[in-house]
């Protein structure tokens, strides 16, 4: 999986070079292109690098990756990405266009709760999708949460998430996490669906996360999506989804910068373990290696 | 949402700086290229693809073959729509039936790619064609998968294979087996086989589809891509071919803001068409994919014939022919006013509907904001009628007024509203249909049909605005729609002409967009 493509690979030729010189420049911008940045972030991040070789007046190309590093780090780590948990109970609402990894990430962030030792509660508010509340179940069981389903096909998602809170506030469960119908950005009558689930919930108690599912092979789309989200669902975090793949979801950096909301947790994998925290540092390694 | 626009408008901005110039120089191909590129690139078309792209169009753009007939935009844009023609494969190629049925057909992808939503579609497509298609469930990793797929093929009622629970248990490569002698034995004459997703880096998986491949021989392999993905569409669309070695390519998700970048790149780079294109969540958001008039789409030439095919399906002559004799001859009704916005909701989304005629990127905010339950409104209120009374609104006195009304969940106010607006209108269309309907040449009644339609639709709405007590100010009013009728049919007149394949010069003027804008507006 590793010797895939990445940055690192596609720099490789370019850092091997004695000196910087203008073909560097535009292998760099095309490698940063195909990593998905785009072509305004490259832009800016390029201008950026040349401004910095002038001040130090290097032409090392090693000294170009360091910087390319760094810059993308410290882009990257502007924001917290420290999830807020402390409300009792804790709720969670999980937002995102059709297929981008909504449930799956549930079951797996139930996971890591539950093994840290929290008691989650998980509700199935997509009850549009054929069999989203079975996956749901599957994962809940899995991930050793309860879960909270519809009482009947095709109920209003707004109604499982109040019965989804009330559970956690009468059986005092720490943390509930609310799946929600995947749904294209440009669906209005959908995003206010999702507006509505939200005043919902905040008559009973503050919503304590919404978060944004993002699939890591996405293109410049997902700045679209992020900023419909947030607008809709006050959107307070990102999960970039399917990062054990090809793509390397260089669009989050836009999506970041472009809406201030932070990147909170990652997906890399199938496995109920394979979601962590976001980490700059982890994450800019595994883009230019 | 509009941070980056898409891909049409991108374009269209840039070729709105070479529209006033009479003669192209190199650095203004250039710069064009220059903008095409960053355009193409913002829509997530990959850089390869792009370079390829672009190298073709600048050499084209100054080389000879300069059209004397055309405005050096219009050449951009003439040839911009051939190469976009030419990558996305020329014609719509369809589904390769096997001589000794069933006919296999299996479907890869990413994950979340829309595979098992896609196989509903699919069967229900072609069980309207008259097939019996088998839906088989091979997917037996991602939890409740074959759920799914069952629940879909209740909904498409098609038959489905589904002999493992799934959640990770079973082999796919048998289950893929087992179906066909299932399908042989129950007559089924199209396999429709759904498999896991797997992501192209994963080789044991890859290996898997490549088993469940063999195992099979089928006659398509369709990969599903999701319209929404970047620059990794290049290594995924590689990494399946050289894993399943698709023939061909079906477009998820169309109906999002995301649109044409991948299904340029994948063209591109595999050289495999792109069938179908999957356009909303319902399963009959499905259609062929029409390369020539997806290019159309991104260079905003509109895509009027998939909207003549959609209005085709739901109008039926007979009743298009009939509503027009009625306008003629006054016996025009309510309750054929219901009628005609029934099948008007019957064609989809109004919104879709008008985000296919050409130059309505422009309008795409208002189509955001229209409220298509103003129809739904309307029809409650006509549908609180006595039958009687749909026929004679002569009859709606007060007291009946206020039953139809707080039947329909209404006011007073707004049924007079309403029967107003049926009069105006029916009357209007009186006049039009008396001074000929305008019959658009070559088209057949049909669109025709359509267009009196809408019109009418329009007058319903635009109504509302103003209504001045002053009597001559009011028949100025009315001498202005009964323009405003005539209008709408005129821009759907020469789009209708465009035929999707001429440049942008039949685009609506400004004043027909505001016309249209008008209506939306309401």
């Amino acid at each position: 999986m590793a010797a895939s493509w990445s940055l690192s690979g596609a720099l490789k030729s370019m850092f091997a070079r004695d000196t910087i010189d203008a073909e560097t420049w535009s292998d760099l911008e095309d490698a940063m292109i195909s990593a998905d940045f785009g072509p305004d972030i490259t832009d800016s991040v390029i201008d950026e690098l040349r401004a910095s070789v002038t001040r130090f007046k290097t032409d090392d190309p090693a000294d170009l990756k360091r910087m390319l590093r760094e810059t993308l780090e410290e882009r990257l780590a502007r924001l917290d990405p420290t999830l807020t948990l402390s409300a009792r109970p804790a709720v969670v609402l999980v937002v995102g266009v059709n297929g981008v990894g909504k449930t799956t990430t549930i079951g797996k962030f139930a996971k890591f709760l539950v093994g840290h030792g929290r008691t989650v509660v998980v509700g199935a508010a997509d009850t549009f999708r054929a069999a989203a509340v079975e996956q749901l179940a599957t994962w809940a069981e899995r991930g050793g949460a309860s879960i909270v389903r519809p009482q009947q096909q095709g109920q209003d998602p707004a109604s499982v998430a109040f019965q989804t809170v009330e559970r956690a506030q009468r059986d005092s469960i720490d943390i509930a996490i609310i799946d929600t119908a995947g749904r294209l950005q440009t669906k209005s009558g959908l995003m206010d669906e999702l507006g509505k689930i939200r005043r919902v919930v905040e008559k009973q108690t503050e919503i304590a996360e919404v978060l944004l599912v993002l699939d890591a092979t996405t293109g410049q789309n997902g700045v679209a999506q992020a900023e419909a989200f947030i607008q809709h669902a006050g959107v307070t975090g990102l999960v970039i989804t399917k990062l054990d793949g090809s793509a390397k979801a260089g669009f989050v950096l836009a999506v970041q910068e472009r809406t201030g909301i932070p990147i909170k947790l990652v997906g890399q994998g199938e496995g109920i373990n394979d979601l962590t925290g976001f980490t700059p540092h982890v994450f800019v390694q595994g883009l230019v290696g | 949402m509009a941070t980056f626009g898409n891909l049409t408008d991108r374009l269209a901005d840039t070729f709105k700086n070479l529209r006033g110039k009479g003669k192209l120089s190199e650095a203004d191909v250039d710069g064009t290229v220059r903008e095409i590129r960053r355009a193409l690139l913002d829509a997530d078309v990959a850089l390869e693809v792009v370079k390829e792209f672009t190298g073709r169009v600048r050499e084209r753009a100054l080389g000879h073959e300069v059209s004397q007939a055309l405005n050096p935009a219009q050449q951009v844009v003439q040839i911009v729509n051939d190469e976009l023609v030419t990558i996305l494969g020329g014609e719509a190629r369809r589904i390769e039936f096997a001589k000794n049925p069933p006919t296999v057909i299996m479907l890869a992808g990413l994950q979340g790619a829309g595979k098992t939503t896609l196989a509903g579609k699919l069967s229900k497509w072609l069980a309207a064609d008259g097939h019996t298609p088998l839906l088989v469930a091979a997917d037996l990793q991602r939890p409740n998968a074959v759920t799914q797929l069952q629940v879909v093929a209740e909904q498409a009622g098609v038959a489905v294979f589904a002999p493992e629970p799934g959640n990770g248990k079973g082999d796919p490569v048998k289950v893929a087996k087992q179906a066909l002698k299932f399908a042989k034995d129950k007559q089924h004459d199209v396999v429709i086989i759904d498999t896991a997703g797997r992501l192209g880096v994963d080789a044991e998986l890859m290996k898997q589809a490549a088993n469940i491949r063999k195992a099979v021989d089928p006659d398509e392999v369709l990969f599903v891509i999701d319209a929404m993905i970047g620059q990794d569409a290049v290594k995924t669309a590689r990494a399946f071919q050289e894993g399943v070695d698709f023939t061909g390519v079906v477009l998820s998700k169309l109906d999002g803001d995301a649109r044409g970048g991948a299904a340029l790149s994948v063209a591109s780079i595999t050289g495999r068409p792109i069938m179908f294109a999957s356009t909303g969540e319902g399963l009959d958001d499905f259609e062929p994919f029409h390369p020539d008039r997806m290019a159309s789409r991104i260079l905003d030439l509109g895509d009027i014939l998939t909207l003549i095919e959609q209005a085709q399906k739901t109008f039926n002559e007979e009743e298009s022919r009939k509503v027009a004799e009625k306008f003629a001859t006054d016996s025009f009704t309510l309750e054929d006013f219901l009628e005609q916005m029934q099948q008007l909701k019957n064609m989809g989304s109004i919104k879709s509907m008008l985000g296919m005629l050409p130059g309505a990127k422009g309008m795409r905010e208002q189509l955001e904001n229209f409220d298509e339950s103003e129809i739904t409104r309307t029809e409650a209120i006509i549908q609180s009628m006595t039958k009687q009374e749909r026929v004679m609104p002569k009859l709606l006195n007060g007291s009946r007024r206020v039953r139809i009304a707080r039947g329909s969940g209404s006011t007073v106010t707004e049924v007079n509203a309403l029967v107003n607006r049926f009069e105006q209108a029916a009357k209007m269309m009186k006049t039009v249909a008396k001074g000929g309907t305008p019959q658009i040449p070559g088209m057949g009644p049909i669109p025709g049909g359509h267009g009196g339609k809408s019109a009418n639709a329009k007058k319903n709405q635009k109504k509302k605005g103003s209504k001045s007590g002053n009597p001559a100010k009011r028949a100025a009013e009315e001498a202005a729609r009964a323009q405003g009728v005539v209008a709408p049919s005129a821009p759907a007149g020469s789009g209708f002409g465009l035929g999707g394949s001429k440049p942008a010069a039949g685009g609506p003027s400004p004043e027909e967009l505001e016309s249209l804008q008008k209506f939306l507006g309401r």
